[in-house]
């Protein structure tokens, strides 16, 4: 089996993680950038994040033979400080042009707060006037639906912004046909509790079909787990779904996204 | 498409094991001491969608614990959610 890993927050995984990824038919990670799990004090800690996204994790990556690609963005959970966004978002360009980085993400909201949606639309305009692709965090549990309707709704509302060119990620049951319906991609996070289970993503997979839609671990430094999207397909297997869908929705679809930017290198033997 | 006795195979023993888990939490929330709060109240509600006979139960258990305003809130106050909307006044 081959697979893409979408969105992994590979910064705090081990090289144990790496090596299972790789054994178990990874092609390739994607990172978006994240939140540290606590705050970080100023935009130099940014800075550093974006070194480490774009110079030392690359190198990580490829001791085990996967290439590595990353998103930039100061995290919806660090939004609230609209001042702190605006010193992060003003050193991005420094690093946007880096050979791994595919766009601006995990942009979003978290609590779908004022200075979140006045953030969020600073990250817009970023990732269009540098016609960057984008990766959008929806929110958690129950503020998921409200949250995911008001980020359509910002990026509907820039005329520059082509649908296609933007995922959706983390959606359940109850967002992902408003985010299909409306042209953009979805994608499901795996996770044992607070997001999707792999049942229940193929059960999505089974009635929305398996079009603009990827599986991705979103593994990190809390309860995640790195060999999910492989996981998935195995139950997909099991569950009698044929060996091309799985592909698609596994390796072809995350190819056919991120190959709409030209730093995205198609796996060797594709 | 499935087949229904090939799912049945597959899902019936796990999803009789949650069941019997979810059966089990609301009795051990109901002997323990004190009021609950919003989240029971949201989950209570959740339950109801699961006898609708409809083919959207998760969207609508998902739906039960959803924040249903539209506008955005003034300011966060916290990072984390909790599980289930607590109402405008608490939110």
């Amino acid at each position: 089996m081959r697979y893409i890993e979408p969105h992994g927050h590979m910064v705090s995984r081990t090289t144990d993680d790496y090596q299972a990824m790789a054994m178990a038919g990874c092609q390739a990670v994607c990172e978006p950038a994240f939140w540290a799990g606590f705050d970080r004090s100023s935009s130099q800690g940014f800075y550093d994040y974006f070194c480490q996204l774009t110079q030392h994790e690359p190198r990580r990556a490829s001791m085990f033979g996967l290439p590595h690609y990353t998103w930039l963005c100061i995290n919806p959970k660090e939004s609230e400080d609209v001042a702190l966004a605006d010193e992060v978002l003003a050193i991005i360009p420094e690093f946007i042009d880096s050979p791994n980085v595919l766009g601006i993400g995990e942009i979003g909201l978290n609590k779908n707060s004022r200075n979140e949606m006045t953030v969020l639309e600073k990250h817009v305009d970023l990732a269009a006037s540098r016609d960057q692709l984008i990766l959008v965090h929806t929110p958690h549990l129950e503020d998921k639906h409200k949250g995911t309707r008001l980020i359509l709704d910002v990026l509907k509302s820039d005329s520059r912004i082509r649908p296609e060119r933007c995922i959706i990620d983390h959606v359940e049951e109850h967002t992902v046909k408003m985010v299909l319906d409306d042209g953009f991609w979805a994608g499901m996070t795996l996770y044992p509790e607070t997001k999707c289970t792999a049942n229940r993503a193929i059960d999505i997979l089974e009635v929305y079909g398996n079009e603009r839609i990827w599986m991705n671990s979103a593994c990190d430094w809390g309860i995640s787990v790195p060999l999910a999207v492989p996981r998935a397909a195995q139950e997909m297997k099991r569950r009698g779904n044929d060996s091309r869908f799985i592909d698609n929705v596994v390796y072809q679809n995350p190819i056919e996204f991120m190959s709409q930017s030209p730093r995205f290198i198609r796996p060797e033997g594709d | 498409m499935a087949d229904r006795k090939n799912i049945l195979d597959l899902y019936f023993l796990d999803a009789r094991a949650r069941l019997i888990d979810i059966a089990a939490y609301m009795d051990r929330v109901d002997r323990a001491d004190g009021e609950t709060d919003f989240r029971h109240d949201a989950f209570r509600k959740a339950l109801k969608a699961l006898d609708s006979g409809q083919p959207d139960r998760a969207e609508k258990v998902l739906q039960a614990f959803s924040d249903p305003t539209a506008d955005p809130i003034p300011a966060a106050t916290t990072k984390a959610a909790c599980g289930a909307w607590p109402g405008a006044d608490n939110a």
